[in-house]
């Protein structure tokens, strides 16, 4: 038990931490590695979650895929300038407060009602690992916004290649 | 309180990363950064979706977490490929320089 603990504060730990370098480092380069450090903080808490499909999908999809395209368009881009100037909006104070006042809300809603989110017993193995059961349920019971996703997918390859293009 | 990990546990870090990807979306110039930021939030929303699946017993959220990361990933294609456009057309990466549709 206690490790399960033990492991949730760690990847915590590393989730936020990376989290809050994102947004704070000057250079994009830098926090494109922070970000990586927080999505590979979130594939740990999914494998604490017994979500192992979910766990592969985040390290090859997010590492491997989105973040090489964020680095990818950030060579391609001269961020050089950028780095220079001032990085925070002039309201960043203002978003600061409202995002914290926020943020007190939802975590004193959720401590009131801690007492009901104990997680399930552990039930019977259900026949078939963690990846047997999504497909089951991904392919019967969700099969039509399956193919919607698909769709999406199409419409989104199709507009980054005209909006990448040479002329818009 | 702190001990026996719960579903609250991971729905706090759920908030607390969605407070941080919101702070930046909001107080970034740098578009690049601000791109960063909606995975972030797209990944409190996953760390929740997941956490309910366990304490429910249920993979319905995991397979809802499979769908937001489709969307995501779609976000982030068409993002950057405005992003490259934009850069093309404007020359800055600036999101407060960008004000051709302000009033």
């Amino acid at each position: 038990m206690w490790v399960d603990a033990f492991f949730f504060y760690l990847f915590a730990a590393i989730t936020l931490t990376g989290a809050v370098l994102t947004i704070t480092r000057r250079n994009a380069v830098h926090s494109a590695m922070s970000l990586i450090l927080s999505l590979i903080g979130v594939a740990g808490l999914f494998l604490l979650q017994r979500a192992e499909l979910l766990f592969a999908v985040q390290i090859v999809l997010y590492v491997g895929g989105i973040m090489v395209l964020f680095l990818f368009v950030i060579m391609l881009v001269n961020l050089d300038q950028a780095a220079r100037m001032r990085q925070f909006s002039r309201q960043w104070w203002l978003a600061l407060a409202c995002v914290l006042a926020i943020l007190a809300e939802i975590v004193y809603v959720l401590g009131r009602g801690s007492r009901v989110f104990q997680f399930a017993p552990p039930a019977p193995p259900a026949q078939g690992g963690n990846v047997e059961q999504v497909a089951d349920v991904l392919f019967k019971q969700y099969l039509v916004p399956f193919e919607l996703a698909s769709i999406l997918l199409l419409a989104a390859i199709v507009g980054s290649v005209i909006m990448a293009r040479k002329r818009v | 309180m702190l001990y026996p990990i719960t579903a609250t546990h991971y729905l706090v870090l759920g908030a607390a990363m969605l407070a941080i990807g919101t702070i930046g979306v909001l107080a970034r110039r740098n578009i690049v950064v601000i791109l960063m930021a909606i995975e972030l939030i797209l990944n409190a929303v996953n760390i929740n979706l997941i956490a309910f699946s366990r304490h429910l017993g249920q993979v319905h959220g995991q397979v809802f977490a499979i769908f937001v990361i489709t969307v995501a990933v779609a976000e982030a294609a068409v993002g950057l490929g405005i992003l490259i456009a934009l850069f093309r057309n404007r020359e800055t990466v600036q999101a407060d320089e960008i004000n051709l549709l302000k009033w």
